[in-house]
């Protein structure tokens, strides 16, 4: 990609006491890019995003922000800096024109293009209705509106979103993607969420930070190219032995769940499943179920992150190999 | 420099939406206006006039007032000033105020001149009691005048030491205990001054914010009562600042 680089975070930690929570973290973001941040709870990604944003200091290492350093020139790099944290900063005694305002003023929005910016934003978040409602009488998902319609108000040339979807219903969450997208197209997000079906509908790239470290670094395209090993379970009316089911070709190993029920261990791709079908057609297993256990993503997320909670896991099938530490030290 | 005024009106604005601001200016008005009465009750009262043969009504009335307004300034400016870093840090907002393009000199500033607006809008109302025995008598207008600089420049501290309280938690009743607290033993270390080394006593009767107070409370005007309080509210002001930039790096 040859896009210009909006945010580059260079070798950035992160100490709360002894306790180290950021550790040498370094990953650069383009514009136009959405990128998807993941890590188990605790892991460091509101201390990450705290800090590109200048809420935290970092207590090594460099961020860049559209051009401007963030600790040697913080204001130029927050001008350029849309922030929704994990609670939406609210003040629930205003209503919400006039917190939109006070939040223009504070981006430095022009006095004669305030008003427009509220109005846009507003609408851009499905708030329009609700200019003079106070925050406090707004439901959860309305508030969480608010906070992105606060970080959107100056179109930033960066967007910094905490989990942008939580406490949202799935409509609101369809319409929030697809204002991400939509921003993401000349704009460079970075987004943390829990759910990842999430990254995979709105993000280009995927971070996976872990006990403080930078884990995974990589495309979403090339994590869903990857050849892995993949649980697949089937359903079929009239099985045959597992041993027959066995000898098809690109299926690992097999393990008899039910009656009906199998567990497949084999290469996700096409052709193997194609034949696992065809198979079933021409013996008349009457395959009715196919589902996979995992998809790469969450497999990849599991792997990575499984170290302390083994609990997650339950089963696993072999390890593959993996780019897992490329960008950590 | 527009961010000040952003913050100062924000801060103004967020204080009349609560009931807060409202009732200290209805209560500190009544207190206020008892003792009003009080002292003009006293100062007509036929019985006392060779007690106060030489005192006019400036010096018995409007000083006295003034003095008991100190008072209850300390004990309420807490309560406004309690509110300015920890409810933003209890919220969560101070991260819209440090993702924002203001620097930490702008917010501390804004902060404290949104409380030190609503706190002289507070003085001026006191000081219409004073002004409206002008339709009576006349007022040695230049001693209203000093004592209410006085009043000023004693509010002004007060407001500096509770935006650092303020700034050292996120709980804003731990806050107003701890304000309260200091401005206490601030005002009372002259009584300390009375014993000690003659050297101590020095110290403590010149640190106590009252003792500079009373000089302006009556018509005197020294520049160092003046740059004292002035410096007693910048030193504050600056630490509020720096606790703010420090506090990022936890």
């Amino acid at each position: 990609m040859n896009k210009e680089i909006l945010i580059s975070v260079d070798h950035i930690s992160h100490y709360y006491g002894n306790h180290c929570a950021v550790d040498d973290v370094s990953f650069s973001v383009h514009r136009g890019e959405v990128l998807g941040f993941l890590g188990p709870n605790g892991a460091g990604k509101s201390t990450t995003m705290q800090m590109i944003c200048g809420v935290l200091s970092a207590s090594a290492g460099q961020i860049t922000v559209a051009g401007h350093d963030m600790f040697e020139s913080p204001k130029a790099a927050k001008k350029n800096l849309g922030f929704l944290p994990e609670h939406p900063p609210l003040y629930q005694d205003l209503n919400v024109d006039e917190y939109l305002r006070y939040a223009a003023r504070l981006r430095g929005i022009i006095k004669a293009e305030i008003k427009k910016a509220v109005e846009t934003s507003k609408q851009r978040c499905g708030l329009s209705d609700t200019g003079k409602r106070l925050i406090k009488n707004l439901s959860k998902g309305f508030q969480q509106r608010i906070g992105i319609a606060q970080a959107i108000i100056h179109s930033p040339a960066v967007l910094i979103l905490d989990e942008p979807t939580s406490g949202l219903d799935p409509n609101q969450i369809l319409e929030i993607r697809e204002l991400i997208s939509e921003l993401g197209n000349d704009h460079s997000v970075i987004l943390s969420t829990h759910i990842l079906p999430e990254v995979q509908s709105v993000c280009d790239r995927v971070l996976i930070i872990h006990q403080g470290k930078l884990v995974l670094d990589e495309s979403l395209d090339k994590l869903q190219q990857d050849d892995h090993i993949r649980p697949i379970k089937i359903a079929l009316r009239q099985p045959p032995p597992p041993e027959v089911l066995g000898e098809i070709e690109g299926i690992t190993s097999i393990e008899q769940i039910g009656n009906h029920h199998f567990k497949i261990y084999c290469q996700s791709d096409i052709e193997t499943i194609n034949r696992i079908t065809k198979m079933s057609v021409e013996s008349e297993w009457e395959l009715y179920e196919m589902i996979p256990e995992r998809d790469s993503l969450e497999e990849t997320f599991v792997q990575l992150t499984r170290g302390e909670s083994q609990s997650l896991s339950d089963e696993k099938p072999d390890e593959n190999p993996d780019e897992a530490g490329e960008d950590s030290e | 420099m527009k961010s000040i005024f952003h913050i100062a009106t924000h801060e103004l604005r967020r204080l009349f939406n609560s009931p807060m601001a409202w009732i200290l200016f209805a209560v500190v008005q009544f207190l206020l206006a008892i003792f009003f009465l009080w002292f003009l009750g006293q100062f007509i009262d036929p019985a006392a006039a060779s007690l106060f043969a030489n005192y006019g009504v400036t010096e018995i009335v409007v000083v006295g007032l003034l003095q008991i307004a100190g008072i209850i300034l300390l004990l309420i400016t807490p309560f406004i000033t309690m509110h300015t870093f920890s409810e933003e840090r209890q919220s969560g907002c101070i991260k819209l105020l440090l993702s924002s393009p203001i620097s930490m000199t702008e917010l501390v500033l804004g902060k404290y001149l949104g409380v030190i607006c609503y706190l002289f809008l507070l003085l001026s109302l006191i000081a219409l009691m004073p002004l409206s025995l002008l339709m009576g008598t006349e007022l040695d207008l230049l001693q209203l005048l000093s004592a209410m600089l006085g009043l000023v420049l004693l509010t002004s501290s007060f407001a500096a030491i509770g935006l650092f309280m303020s700034s050292l938690t996120n709980q804003s009743a731990v806050a107003a205990i701890s304000t309260f607290g200091i401005l206490f033993v601030l005002m009372i270390m002259n009584i300390a001054g009375n014993t000690g080394s003659e050297l101590l006593r020095e110290i403590l009767t010149y640190t106590s914010l009252l003792n500079h107070y009373h000089n302006l409370l009556d018509g005197i005007f020294n520049s160092a009562d003046v740059i004292y309080y002035l410096l007693v509210s910048a030193v504050f002001i600056v630490l509020s600042i720096w606790r703010l930039d420090n506090e990022r790096s936890y």
